[in-house]
């Protein structure tokens, strides 16, 4: 059984607002399904005295300066959004907490 | 034993110990984001200060700003704190729509700075808050909930989002728990919260404006029964949004508490609602399971290892800290340690010195700060910073009293009509004919008191010098408080044949 189903995949295209084609689905659960497989590979050699490691590049301080770079633009950051109202992204009910 | 009448608040921490935890964050005042090269100015058009990163789109990678780690690590110096020689960002998952990545970038169990305090003196007592940890993470958007009343998110129908706010950088300070203050918990949590803000301030690393969120403080509090050993437990408040509100919060929390405890009743652990207008906290999200945040190490971003080198050169950098600056302050001006804690912990401390600055002496220009305005900014509900009156206002006003044309009663009356938005000091005076009496109109006052008072005009004519004060009394009654008492006295006394 794969690690990751097409319906999977369609679902992730989905939450990501990313449009696919059926066959682009195809092909890609295809893919990451055989990079699931390589990645758990390493499940498999890495025991209990090996560190988990969060980033495969042995760098630090990877660092930019704190200079200004120009924005995308309301218009063009709300285009991609399912709804907008006022300039602000529109978002469903958030669930009452009080 | 005198009975004395103390407040229900005394009356609590007779009885029970506070402990306070205070989380501070500090918007930084970086020119661009923590993760993009976005503006974080202030004020600007919903959405307009957003890219691929900050919306949490596929495809992007975040860069970490090098000045907001700058920034990170000269706070936690200033607060005496361990600087992490390696370290990395976490991811804390979850799902609310004011951060679009539905993570926040943030830090975990590898914070950037730990183990530092911070001291903070309360009337003339030291008290030293511990600092736990100081870490780094990415701020949220800003919701708008549309539909119910006054923008609450109970009874609304949708949201609005506005992520210009999403991915400024953002420093948690978090205190370990804080006891041993007594009666003076409030005031503790009140002067840390001031005292950080002042060393903030002096780094230059955030414009911890209160009123604009660059500086937010949830308060943690709990009550333990005098001689118990186990910690109660504890509710925070969220969202504490002026050092007043610090001290309120405080102050309703341990008499909430007390009350549910002296009834027999248990403390729900929860987050409350602190109210600006009413001073008292509202519960929110009950904490009896914890939420599962899942964090793990953020893989977009390569580990932190500040070189010792640039940790040291932050260190030699630093300014003095205020409570040196203050020493200064109060040497060069004749202030006692007590004056210098009562300015601090009153937020004048800035005022009095600029008004000093403006030619006002030292204890005229206290005087009328933290034994005047103080009391009126809260009889106002407004920051003392934020009134109408200003040092540029002391400092005429005090002019005008050291030249003999206010008297001290005429003078608060002008600054009560600053204050009340009328206009500057000379307009007012101005508008209102406040001028102290002259000399005729004030021997005419005093003869007609005379005459109204003979029986204690012959006690003074006798050489009871005692009995001028109530013939002064009157003298000023008689004209409105505009006249001069030290001058109405010689008067009287050189008529009663007694100068
Ligand atoms: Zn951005």
């Amino acid at each position: 059984m794969p690690a990751i189903s097409r319906t999977d995949v369609a679902h992730l295209a989905r939450l990501a607002r990313i449009s696919m084609t059926d066959a682009e689905l195809d092909a890609m659960a295809g893919q990451l399904d055989v990079i699931l497989g390589a990645v758990s590979r390493v499940g498999e050699v890495a025991a209990n005295d090996i560190p988990p490691t969060s980033h495969a590049v042995p760098l630090t301080n990877v660092l930019r300066p704190d200079d200004p770079v120009p924005s995308l633009g309301a218009a063009a950051a709300l285009a991609a959004a399912p709804a907008a109202e006022d300039g602000r992204f529109r978002v469903p009910r958030i669930l009452d907490e009080e | 034993m005198t009975t004395v009448t103390t407040s229900r608040y005394d009356d609590v921490l007779e009885r029970y110990d506070a402990v306070l935890g205070l989380e501070t964050h500090v918007e930084l005042g970086t020119v661009t984001k923590l993760f993009c090269g976005c503006s974080t100015a202030f004020g600007a058009e919903p959405n307009s200060q957003v890219c691929p990163t900050c919306l949490g789109l596929p495809g992007s990678l975040p860069v970490t700003n090098g000045t907001a780690i700058d920034y990170s690590i000269k706070i936690g110096l200033a607060l005496h704190c361990d600087i992490a020689d390696w370290c990395r960002f976490a991811r804390k998952n979850y799902f609310y729509p004011d951060m679009p990545k539905d993570y926040q970038t943030s830090q975990y169990d590898e914070p950037l700075c730990t183990d530092g305090y911070l001291d903070v003196t309360v009337d003339g007592e030291t008290f030293r808050v511990e600092i736990e940890r100081v870490h780094l993470e990415e701020d949220t958007g800003k919701s708008l909930h549309v539909g119910g009343a006054t923008g609450r998110i109970h009874g609304a129908t949708h949201s609005l989002v506005d992520y210009n706010r999403a991915g400024i950088p953002l420093v948690e300070i978090v205190t370990r728990p804080v006891r041993g203050t007594g009666h003076k918990a409030a005031e503790v949590a009140r002067a840390y919260v001031t005292e950080l803000r002042d060393i903030l301030r002096d780094l230059g690393v955030s414009d911890v404006r209160m009123e604009q969120g660059s500086l937010r403080c949830d308060v943690n509090l709990s009550l333990m029964p005098k001689g118990a050993t186990e910690l109660g437990t504890r509710t925070e408040t969220k969202n504490v949004n002026s050092l007043r509100s610090v001290e309120q919060a405080v102050r309703h929390e341990v008499e909430r508490q007390a009350a549910l405890l002296d009834a027999g009743e248990r403390i729900v652990q929860e987050t409350r609602h602190f109210h600006e207008d009413t001073g008292t906290t509202s519960p929110g999200r009950s904490k009896e399971e914890a939420q599962d945040y899942r964090y793990f190490p953020e893989p977009d971003l390569v580990p932190l290892a500040p070189p010792a080198e640039q940790v040291e050169a932050i260190r030699a950098s630093l300014p003095e800290p205020p409570s040196v600056r203050r020493a200064r302050f109060a040497g060069a001006n004749g202030f006692t340690a007590v004056d210098i804690d009562q300015m601090t912990n009153a937020g004048v401390i800035d005022l009095v010195a600029s008004t000093i600055d403006g030619g006002a002496s030292p204890t005229k220009a206290k005087g009328w700060w933290l034994g005047y305005l103080v009391g009126r900014a809260n009889e106002l509900g407004e920051e003392v910073t934020e009134l109408a009156i200003g040092p540029a206002e002391v400092v005429r006003i005090s002019a005008l009293e050291d030249d003999g044309s206010l008297t001290n009663k005429l003078a608060r009356q002008v600054a009560d009509a600053v204050l009340a938005g009328e206009g500057g000091v000379d307009e007012v005076i101005d508008a209102h004919g406040w001028k102290v009496a002259g000399e005729d109109e004030l021997i005419a006052a005093i003869d007609a008191v005379i005459a109204d008072n003979a029986d204690t005009a012959d006690k003074v004519r006798g050489g009871n010098l005692g009995a001028v004060g109530p013939l002064v009394g009157a003298v000023m009654k008689a004209t409105g408080g505009a006249a001069d008492a030290k001058r109405a006295r010689e008067l009287i006394l050189e008529k009663l044949g007694q100068s």
